[in-house]
């Protein structure tokens, strides 16, 4: 079955869990228990409608401050595809939920409060998704019953957006505006009657209609070698698989590849998945490869087709989300894994901070905080081969490792 | 030779972070309960690196209340694939003082499993312990990442998680910490259930429909056993049933069920109105039982 990953992003009270509830509950996935514990808490706080927030609200900090304050992920499914929501918090100080959320998405969901309509919260979600190139982007309007399902209020909201929209950098992205109610269950899987004047599909309508083909980001084929598969049993005593995930092509039997660094040439021998062999690998998926002859491949060494090469440099500049509340200042070291691939970095040059609600940017920054996006030059120690992040968007993505704390502390995307 | 490698993405990101594991750490190890979601686990490792033999061992701490079928199959397996096996007892914690027993009605030795677990991690200095966690269990689980790091007393600070970006994994840590890696993150129950249909798993005979001695508690099915507290008044009754979870005896509820084949049991599932954790005595405890368990180092 097909598994669509979808990134949520709203402020807090514009009704993402219970969005997402709404979703599971129209569905029949939730299952008696979680229902019955869902009425009975929502009883105890003295609603008189279910409170959807709490199927998705795991910690004990979030129950009882009403707010999401990590990265949840929400499974359900449908006769044709299993879905995968982020339930991303939407308080400014949690962007880097949000950037992490839409990083591991095809789709994204950007509720707008009818009562409020674009905010600055809104033009930061949407500018996040079209960063980091979120191909189908769904703008629920919701509470559309506190503004009795109106039409104009609707059509005000979408030209707001619109205007956003002028503003973005990747054009390619789709976006699908749907009213919706999704406390009382208007056009959220059920389509509403209360809006008459909406001809559109439903939220789940457009998300079981996607073609998971074309929502895919497609690119050249990139080898990454996670691991060297060496037996030395009997049976296999000259074997040596290079293990790892095809990104953004094919990659078939007979192919003519260059390793890199060492930029040898060779063959593709056998490809195995587990026990068996295939003429070719589909992208994304865990194969071993084998090649002709025996050459020097280790972990973080990549294949490429010979005659598509990524770029092979100690230096490049990229958008970067910081994610740490230690500052990012320039001359400062850092561990920049690039795929399965780590190297050390030195920040030559913060440029500017770009605002992201669209107001501009910043040229007079001289360190980022927590929740900065900012364009930043790197110098490192040993070349990677990397293609722009507009070309491809697993090799043109790194994240950045402190080396003292040995945490994540922020995420690139390189020009 | 076949066409193309096929797709199945769940099982593609599983494969993926195996092999992460055995790249970034030095000592892994693989957490292994005999319950489906482990035995899953090690099918995944066969496949990430073959055609050579997985390259850690298994660890199972033993409750001592196991389900027999349980163990009987994990010998099996372990021999069947030439693996390493390592147990590590809770009664021996509790020989030793380090744990009580706890006593009454609910008693059970699930909780005690964890300082059982940190100690075995201390003794062998793993880095990475390897679980069968899945992220529609439990709500806190749904909170878990993937590579989950553990600070030197095993603990889990939800509060403060590396965040985890397209598929890159960051298994960077200092001395003493390690790593708890959630290969299954992503897959729901039925998608293991479909795996296990799909590749002819063996799993032990007590998943499937069987008649077994119970008594019924708090509306949940108990299994009439040594390890289990039952009261005088507690019917012992003999039923046809299945378990859709398999932690030990003293925490884990049976379902009614006449699903005697994979086949059935994938349609139970599918059709299921009640979660699979809805049996678990130990997740009744509290709504934020499973966050307080993890916090202490629980897997």
């Amino acid at each position: 079955m097909e598994v669509l990953k979808i990134a949520t992003a709203g402020s807090v009270d514009d009704g993402k869990s219970t969005l997402i509830g709404r979703l599971l509950y129209d569905t029949k996935s939730l299952t008696t228990d979680k229902l019955e514990a869902i009425e009975k808490t929502s009883k105890q706080k003295g609603y008189d409608y279910l409170d959807f927030s709490l199927a998705t609200d795991g910690l004990v900090a979030e129950r009882e401050q009403g707010i999401t304050i990590d990265v949840a992920h929400i499974y359900f499914s449908t006769a044709t595809k299993s879905y995968i929501i982020a339930d991303t918090p939407g308080h400014v100080e949690y962007t880097r939920n949000m950037v992490t959320g839409a990083s591991t998405s095809q789709a994204a969901i950007i509720l707008i409060d009818a009562r409020k309509g674009v905010i600055e919260q809104t033009n930061r979600h949407f500018f996040i998704n079209n960063l980091l190139r979120v191909k189908e982007v769904v703008v629920a309007i919701n509470k559309m019953d506190l503004v009795d399902f109106s039409e104009e209020k609707y059509n005000a909201i979408k030209a707001d957006f619109e205007q956003l929209m002028s503003k973005r950098d990747y054009h390619e992205q789709k976006i699908t505006f749907i009213p919706v109610s999704a406390l009382k269950g208007d056009n959220v899987v059920n389509a509403s009657e209360n809006t008459p004047w909406y001809k559109g599909e439903t939220v789940l309508e457009h998300l079981e209609g996607l073609d998971m083909a074309a929502i895919s980001n497609v690119g050249t084929p990139r080898f990454p070698v996670q691991y060297v598969v060496r037996p030395k049993t009997d049976d296999f005593h000259d074997f040596r698989g290079f293990a790892g995930k095809v990104y953004g092509g094919e990659l078939s039997v007979g192919d003519e590849v260059v390793a890199l660094p060492s930029q040898t040439r060779s063959k593709i021998k056998d490809i195995y998945f587990y026990d068996k062999k295939y003429k070719t690998a589909a992208r994304r998926s865990s194969v071993t490869i084998t090649l002709e002859d025996e050459i020097n491949v280790s972990r973080g060494d990549m294949l490429v087709k010979a005659d598509d090469l990524p770029k092979i440099e100690k230096q490049f500049k990229a958008t970067i989300s910081w994610m740490d509340s230690q500052q990012l200042t320039a001359g400062s070291k850092y561990l920049v894994q690039h795929g399965v691939n780590k190297v050390l970095a030195k920040v030559e040059t913060i440029h500017h901070k770009i605002n992201p609600d669209y107001s501009g940017i910043d040229t007079g920054a001289t360190a980022l905080g927590m929740n900065d996006i900012a364009q930043v030059s790197f110098k490192l120690n040993k070349p990677i081969f990397y293609d722009a992040f507009k070309d491809h968007r697993t090799n043109g993505s790194f994240i950045l490792i402190d080396t003292q704390s040995n945490s994540t502390v922020g995420a690139g995307f390189i020009n | 030779m076949k066409d193309t490698s096929h797709s199945n993405s769940l099982e593609n990101e599983a494969i993926y972070i195996f092999r992460e594991v055995a790249a970034q750490f030095e000592k892994p190890v693989l957490l292994f309960s005999g319950g489906k979601d482990s035995i899953t686990l090690v099918r995944l490792a066969q496949k990430a690196f073959w055609p050579a033999k997985i390259p850690f061992p298994l660890l199972h701490i033993d409750t001592g209340h196991n389900f027999p079928e349980t163990i009987a199959f994990r010998d099996g397996l372990v021999k069947e694939l030439g693996l390493e096996l390592i147990v590590r007892n809770v009664q021996d914690s509790i020989d030793a003082g380090k744990v009580k027993e706890e006593s009454g009605k609910y008693s059970s030795r699930n909780a005690l499993q964890t300082t059982t677990l940190l100690d075995a991690i201390e003794e062998f200095k793993f880095d990475a312990c390897i679980g069968g966690a899945r992220r529609d269990e439990e709500k806190a689980r749904a909170k878990e990442r993937i590579f989950s790091v553990r600070d030197d007393f095993g603990q889990w600070n939800e509060r403060n998680q590396r965040p985890e970006l397209f598929d890159m994994l960051n298994g960077q840590i200092e001395l003493g910490q390690n790593v708890r890696v959630f290969p299954i993150s992503n897959w729901t129950e039925l998608d293991v259930w479909s795996y296990i249909e799909k590749e002819e798993m063996e799993i032990p005979s007590i998943y499937f429909a069987h008649k077994r001695k119970v008594f019924l508690r708090d509306g949940l099915i108990w299994s009439h056993s040594d390890y289990v507290f039952q009261e005088d008044d507690e019917e012992v009754l003999e039923r046809m049933v299945r378990f859709r979870t398999v932690g030990d005896m003293s925490c884990t509820a049976a379902v009614f069920s006449e699903a005697a084949d994979i086949e059935a049991v994938v349609e139970e599932i599918r059709d299921a109105t009640i979660s699979e954790r809805g049996a678990r005595i130990d997740d009744k405890r509290s709504e934020a039982a499973m966050e307080k368990r993890k916090q202490q180092g629980y897997f």
